[in-house]
């Protein structure tokens, strides 16, 4: 029953921030480049001022997989590591983090790359 | 100099120019808002959906720790989206979907895969690898930017 | 005035000395009005070949296009010497319906939408033919139409050609993104066709003539929007066509069909707006190629654009239509919008022309 609740609890609450994404789009004409940028800069945010993990917490993948989730993981790579190590941190935490992420997006974009060819419209 | 310069062509035009402008951002077609937004509703719900199933599998059968399940979990979703972007069926899902397709993991996934595919035709080195993160670039670039500026002020904040 | 600070002095003033040049008369101009050419030695096109695929093959033109791509890669291994090979492969075509030798043609006009005009010359390379190769964005078919009438009407050949086309997957790439990137396209884009045209243009007994040409200026009512061309294009549609009318002294209606190249649906409901206002109503013959090569329900937003859209349909439409003589009179104005995504993406607005020719059977 709990684990329901959960999944219709990530239902909603990443369906509402997608949402807000197409709202940004339609109104705003910004790219959609331009608008993950924003999502990201605000989970970067959240988790600085340590409210992400209430957040996560409450709905889960709702808002892990969103970009916001990826910015909070650079965030808390980055202060994790600072507490740790120190100075050198802040320029490695973000992307120790995030390197799970990344290499496998690459690995998998690259060997994509390999196999199939674009196809004309 | 009398020589016709760019700013003096959009002054003098200043007026009709904006008459129209106006007017055509009143007469052009607008997304059909309602539907695009329940259609973002339910795709990017269906995403971040997966993303929990798969997270709570990880978690399950493999007794992961929650920080790596949850990673488990997105590198599952950008492989398929990987995968359904060099079949040609994500930017499909991404006609409809919009931003329930493209906030998610996945549009990022999407933006480095399909970058990758489409230059893979000048060669894998100036191709292929140079043009990898044109379009997700932004994202990564100001992630690691504001990472380090968090850091930065954790780090003067732990001084004191 | 001081350009640099060397101490020395400059003078850019560079009209100072110029005395004003006594101007002579032409004895035998073939300008009348502003803008408009007349062709007294009639040019016909005599011949023509294009091909699509099978996207406008589906659309409402089904009918009438003769020639399909069987994939859209033409059996090349890019999209860009796909296109490439579309160009030679209806220049070859265009040729042999002449029942011509390539090197009985004085010259070949050229042009397509990608850097360079790669499509262009690398077709060129193939035909023992003088080249030149020109850019008007969509508006290339009617530019290289004029630029042939005036060779040949001027004496300077007999026989002139000129071919064009775009693709889908390689304009995508050039003004947008990655094929397989799921981005929703705005209400108001248009998809570029894929098709490509050539025609043969010469001095020969029967033929749809091209009468009368007029070249347009650059207009810019400051749209920035670069997914929204029709909007963009509509004033140099509109510019050209009303010069064409006080040129002549002749209104809409003294023409059996009026086309414009590629506007699009919401462009060519602008370019009627903006004909009222000139006092100049464009009734029902008037059409657009780009609003009416596909349907609504190919996902096209507002129709298709492109060099090859406007070539395509000159081609398999209208020259058949005027050879069977349901149309006798026909303006065929094509539009481009001269936009690059790099100054575009520094905040400046899109720059567009419109180029004219008046064919008769």
């Amino acid at each position: 029953m709990e684990t329901f609740l959960m999944y219709i609890k990530v239902f909603i609450i990443g369906g509402l921030l997608c949402v807000l994404a197409e709202i940004l789009i339609i109104k705003t004409k910004l790219t959609s480049a331009r608008i993950l940028v924003i999502f990201l800069i605000v989970g970067v945010i959240l988790e600085a001022i340590g409210v992400f993990k209430y957040l996560k917490e409450f709905a889960g993948a709702g808002f892990t997989v969103p970009i916001i989730g990826f910015g909070s993981s650079l965030a808390k790579g980055a202060i994790e590591a600072v507490n740790k190590e120190g100075f050198l941190g802040m320029f490695s935490g973000g992307i120790f983090k995030t390197a799970a992420g990344l290499g496998a997006v690459t690995v998998f974009s690259y060997l994509s790359a390999l196999i199939f060819s674009p196809k004309s419209k | 100099m009398d020589m016709p310069t760019g700013d003096q062509f959009k002054q003098q035009n200043k007026v009709r120019n904006k008459k129209y402008t106006d007017y055509v951002e009143l007469v052009s077609p607008k997304q059909t808002t309602w539907k695009s937004l329940l259609n973002a509703f339910w795709i990017g719900g269906v995403i971040c959906l997966l993303g929990q199933v798969l997270f709570d599998l990880a978690k399950i059968l493999f007794s992961l720790s929650d920080d790596i399940a949850q990673t488990i979990a997105l590198i599952a979703l950008i492989f398929i989206t990987a995968l359904l972007t060099g079949i040609g069926v994500f930017d499909k899902i991404a006609y409809y979907g919009g931003g329930g397709s493209f906030l998610p993991i996945t549009g990022f996934a999407n933006a480095i895969s399909s970058a990758a595919i489409e230059f893979k035709s000048e060669g894998i080195i100036f191709g292929l690898s140079s043009k990898f993160y044109t379009i997700a670039g932004p994202v990564i670039v100001n992630g690691i930017l504001s990472s380090f500026i968090v850091g930065l002020i954790y780090y003067i904040i732990g001084l004191f | 005035m001081r350009l640099f600070d060397f101490g020395v002095e400059i003078d850019l003033n560079l009209t100072k000395g110029v005395k004003t040049l006594k101007r002579t008369k032409n004895k035998n101009s073939k300008k009348i009005g502003k803008q408009t050419f007349v062709f007294q030695n009639e040019p016909k096109i005599f011949s023509s070949y294009s091909i699509v695929s099978q996207k406008e093959k589906d659309g409402p033109f089904s009918e009438y296009f003769y020639d399909v791509l069987s994939d859209t890669k033409f059996d090349e291994k890019t999209f860009e010497k796909a296109e490439s090979k579309m160009f030679v492969y209806t220049l070859h075509n265009a040729i042999k319906k002449a029942g011509i030798k390539p090197n009985e043609i004085d010259i070949l006009f050229s042009g397509d939408l990608l850097d360079q005009i790669i499509s262009s010359s690398y077709c060129a390379r193939l035909f023992d033919i003088s080249y030149m190769g020109i850019y008007g964005a969509c508006s290339t078919m009617v530019e290289g139409l004029i630029f042939s009438a005036i060779c040949i009407d001027g004496g300077f050949g007999e026989v002139g050609a000129c071919v064009t086309g775009s693709h889908y997957a390689t304009a995508e790439r050039q003004f947008r993104g990655p094929l397989e990137l799921g981005a929703q396209k705005q209400k108001y884009s248009q998809h570029t066709a894929t098709a490509a045209a050539a025609v043969i243009v010469g001095l020969v007994s029967q033929g749809i003539k091209i009468t009368k040409a007029c070249i347009g200026k650059v207009e810019d009512y400051g749209v920035t929007d670069s997914a929204n061309m029709g909007a963009a294009m509509a004033p140099a549609a509109m510019s050209t066509l009303v010069q064409f009318f006080i040129d002549t002294n002749t209104k809409a209606d003294d023409y059996d069909l009026i086309v414009t190249g590629d506007l699009g649906k919401l462009g060519s409901d602008l370019l009627r707006i903006l004909m009222d206002e000139k006092g100049y109503h464009l009734g029902q013959n008037y059409m657009d190629c780009g609003a009416s090569i596909y349907h609504h329900d190919q996902y096209t937003s507002e129709g298709g654009s492109g060099c090859g859209c406007a070539a395509a349909v000159l081609d398999a439409f209208i020259l058949r239509k005027m050879e069977q003589g349901q149309y006798k009179k026909v303006i065929f104005i094509a539009t481009g919008a001269l936009l690059s995504t790099i100054i575009v993406q520094q905040g400046e607005s899109i720059p567009c022309v419109a180029h004219l020719v008046l064919l008769e059977k």
